[in-house]
């Protein structure tokens, strides 16, 4: 498999979370689709490292478990968020959601 | 400095604190109204006796005695000639006028406590009564013509305050009003007179160790001066106070307001016609003779300010004394008396100097006191009644009011060597040896002699008329003695001229040798005897006339015409007219104030009305162009602006709409058009 090969799989991945995340109106939803195109992002620093000059060094298999780190982080503060809003506005649905707005 | 000296200042201020605390006292409290004044005039009277008694201690041999001591009243520059003093000065004037006023004003307030009884504003009768006699001390012991003055305002206010203090009768409160502004026309005298003298002496301070404006240095600036017409400056100043002095004294052109002022309660007219406010003129002219006596070198003949003092003197005794004959009322008949009495002593300031005057004031004030208050008694026991037609026949009803009443007339009018006649005998006498021989000279001793008739005459009718022959009120209101607290002072005043009266006690000889140091003026034997001679022919034909008119003929009613009125009648309606004086004032000079006062109000309304109309105009012509841009340029413009930021914030705020996806796509299309942009940017390299 070649380099071009993994990087349409992760765009193709990338667009997959985009896609929900532009489209659906679940905000658990569109979160699992935030977190899709994070894991994209994951994969491309996994992709470039191995197609990469140094192979051998841990690099990018470190910066790929510090971004998971942080992603697992976000994602808490993601949730605690929706069960706030939901508890505030009785819905998940984000088109109802928009009082903050000029 | 003696101690009488130093706490000379306490004497006006004694009444003048019973005042004050009277004025804070509850209205009914008349126990504080009587002990309050009563004790503040008697504690006043002891001060003025240690002070005379002290001023005669200091009398030496050389010239007359006098203390004073002057203070920084207040100061508006540098230096000596940037402050202004007040002071108090004892002398003899000051001391005899002190024990004169306090007495009898003590009298007076013991008088008023019985005639007040039943008046309702007792209390506040008292206050008045005790700011009255605190201002009238005031004149006496200032040492500066200011402090004079102020006092002098006072007395004025006061008498105001007391002459209309039965204010519902309109007649009381016209008098008391006609008495203010009369006396002020005198003031406007009085007041330029007094700037006049600061000008040229530069104090006012009457004695000053040699600095004061009576004394030497001063005098001589004065004298030397000329105003225009070649008038030394000291006769111009002179006769402006004088007209101040004319105003309070009821001189001739201005005596109108003093017969009114009856209308005040009768203790209030011995208040103000014996002892105080009438006497503040003489007074005045006493205290600046310096002044008026001053000649400058050189010059021919006397004084000119005294022989106009000396002619208006005159002409007011015999004036007055004219209108007494004719008139009704017991209290008016005593005001005309006293104008004419003024006019006396102003003669005899005029012709003898300040002794010959003074002495004649306080006399007059004992004997005067004693009749207004007789009077008062009289019309007290009579029922406030005072036409002497309805009385009648009250000498038995009361004789205590009677005989004292008789001492005090007999005084006035002069009966031989009583003390009446001494004071009166003074003045003839020196207005006889003051002559130069011609018969304008001679003009007021003549008339001083003939005013001593009419004297006689008006007093005895007053008399006769009053308490002889039957009683003519209403029968079945006889009159009644008043109380014992009413006869007490009139008994203590007749018995004080009586003792003035006896051969030993001779009160000119002292009197003269105290006010002048010594000075005795040098008058011909033959003079002395020729005016005594003429002085009894005087009160004889006056008393034996009213004898015949009056008492041998007897009154049949209340009603019947006067016996002059029978021969004389128009002669006689003339003077109970009082000569039209008032009438004339009221065409001359109160038609032109008022016509001045409407020429005034036309030029406020029609002229400067006009002028001020035009000048609105105008400014709100201008206002409302000013209004026209500003609503049109400005504010429009401003708004305009708003308008157009509102709206551009209203298109700014629609992005931001709140759906957050919404938001996301964007981020979403231009991540796409990033990556775009980079792919083919790079391929295109």
């Amino acid at each position: 498999m070649t380099l071009e090969t993994w990087l349409v799989f992760s765009a193709a991945l990338f667009c997959v979370g985009l896609c929900g995340a532009l489209i659906r109106r679940n905000a658990i939803i569109v979160l699992l689709s935030i977190e899709l195109m994070l894991n994209a992002a994951n994969l491309n620093f996994i992709i470039f490292w191995r197609y990469g000059v140094n192979a051998d060094a841990a690099s990018g298999v470190m910066m790929v478990i510090f971004s998971i780190g942080i992603a697992a982080a976000e994602a808490a503060v993601g949730l605690a968020l929706v069960i706030a809003v939901y508890r505030h506005f009785k819905t998940v649905n984000l088109d109802r959601i928009d009082s903050m707005k000029g | 400095m003696s101690e009488a000296t130093q706490t000379l200042w306490l004497i006006p201020t004694l009444p003048l604190l019973a005042a004050g605390a009277l004025a804070l006292k509850p209205r009914d409290n008349r126990g504080a109204a009587k002990a309050l004044s009563i004790g503040s005039m008697a504690l006043a009277l002891l001060l003025s006796v240690r002070a005379l008694l002290e001023s005669l201690n200091l009398q030496g041999d050389h010239g007359v005695a006098r203390e004073f001591f002057n203070f920084v009243w207040l100061s508006f520059g540098a230096g000596e000639a940037g402050v202004l003093k007040l002071g108090f000065v004892l002398d003899p004037l000051t001391a005899v006028m002190l024990v004169m006023v306090t007495f009898v004003g003590l009298l007076i307030f013991i008088f008023s406590v019985g005639y007040m009884e039943r008046d309702a504003n007792f209390k506040q009768f008292f206050c008045f009564l005790s700011l009255f006699a605190a201002a009238m001390l005031g004149l006496i012991v200032s040492n500066s013509l200011l402090l004079l003055f102020i006092c002098w305002e006072l007395v004025g206010v006061a008498s105001y305050l007391l002459i209309g203090f039965w204010f519902h009768k309109p007649e009381a409160a016209a008098a008391a009003k006609k008495a203010f502004i009369t006396t002020r026309i005198g003031d406007m005298g009085f007041l330029l007179g007094m700037v006049w003298l600061y000008a040229e002496t530069g104090t006012l301070l009457f004695y000053d160790g040699g600095a004061g404006c009576l004394e030497q240095g001063a005098i001589a600036a004065l004298v030397a001066k000329s105003a225009a017409g070649g008038i030394a400056v000291s006769t111009c100043i002179a006769l402006l106070i004088f007209c101040g002095a004319a105003g309070k004294s009821g001189q001739l052109p201005l005596h109108v307001w003093l017969p009114d002022a009856m209308e005040g309660p009768t203790p209030v007219s011995a208040l103000i016609h014996a002892a105080t406010m009438v006497a503040a003129g003489v007074f005045l002219v006493a205290r600046m003779f310096p002044v008026f006596a001053a000649v400058p070198p050189g010059a021919e003949g006397g004084a000119a300010a005294l022989t106009i003092v000396t002619w208006v003197g005159a002409t007011t005794a015999v004036f007055a004394a004219l209108i007494a004959v004719a008139q009704n009322d017991i209290k008016r008949i005593l005001a005309y008396s006293t104008v004419s009495q003024l006019g006396y002593m102003m003669l005899g300031i005029g012709v003898g100097g300040v002794a010959v005057g003074m002495f004649h004031l306080i006399m007059h004030a004992f004997f005067k006191a004693l009749l207004f208050l007789g009077a008062g008694s009289v019309i007290h026991g009579c029922h406030e009644e005072q036409d002497i037609r309805r009385m009648g026949g009250i000498k038995d009803h009361m004789p205590w009011t009677f005989y004292t009443y008789a001492i005090g007339m007999l005084c006035l009018t002069g009966l031989p060597f009583l003390v009446g006649f001494v004071s009166k005998d003074e003045i003839l006498v020196s207005a006889l040896h003051g002559n130069t021989g011609s018969l304008v000279s001679l003009l007021p001793f003549l008339m001083g002699l003939f005013g001593a008739v009419l004297t006689s005459f008006y007093m005895f009718r007053q008399v006769f008329y009053a308490f002889f022959g039957t009683y003519r009120g209403e029968a079945s209101q006889a009159p009644h003695e008043s109380p014992k607290i009413m006869i007490v002072p009139l008994v203590a005043l007749a018995a004080a001229l009586v003792f003035f009266s006896l051969p030993k006690v001779d009160p000119w000889g002292w009197f003269s040798g105290f006010l002048e140091g010594g000075h005795q003026h040098e008058i011909p034997t033959g003079h002395i005897a020729l005016v005594i001679f003429l002085s009894v022919v005087a009160f004889l034909v006056g008393a034996s006339l009213a004898y015949r008119l009056y008492f041998k003929r007897g009154i049949g009613s209340a009603d019947a015409p006067d016996a002059l009125e029978e021969r004389f009648p128009e002669a006689f309606a003339t003077l109970a007219g009082r000569f039209h004086v008032d009438e004339l004032y009221e065409a001359s000079v109160i038609r032109a104030n008022a016509w001045l006062a409407r020429m005034a109000d036309l030029l406020d309304r029609k002229v400067w009305n006009g002028i001020t109309q035009f000048v609105t105009q105008v400014a709100v012509m201008f206002a409302w162009f000013a209004r026209l841009f500003d609503e049109y340029v400005i504010n429009q413009g401003f708004d305009f602006g708003c308008r157009r930021v509102n709206d551009g914030g209203r298109v700014a705020t629609k992005p931001q709409s709140g759906a957050i996806q919404s938001y996301l796509r964007v981020i979403g299309i231009s991540l796409a058009v990033g990556v775009l942009l980079l792919t083919w940017g790079c391929s295109g390299s």
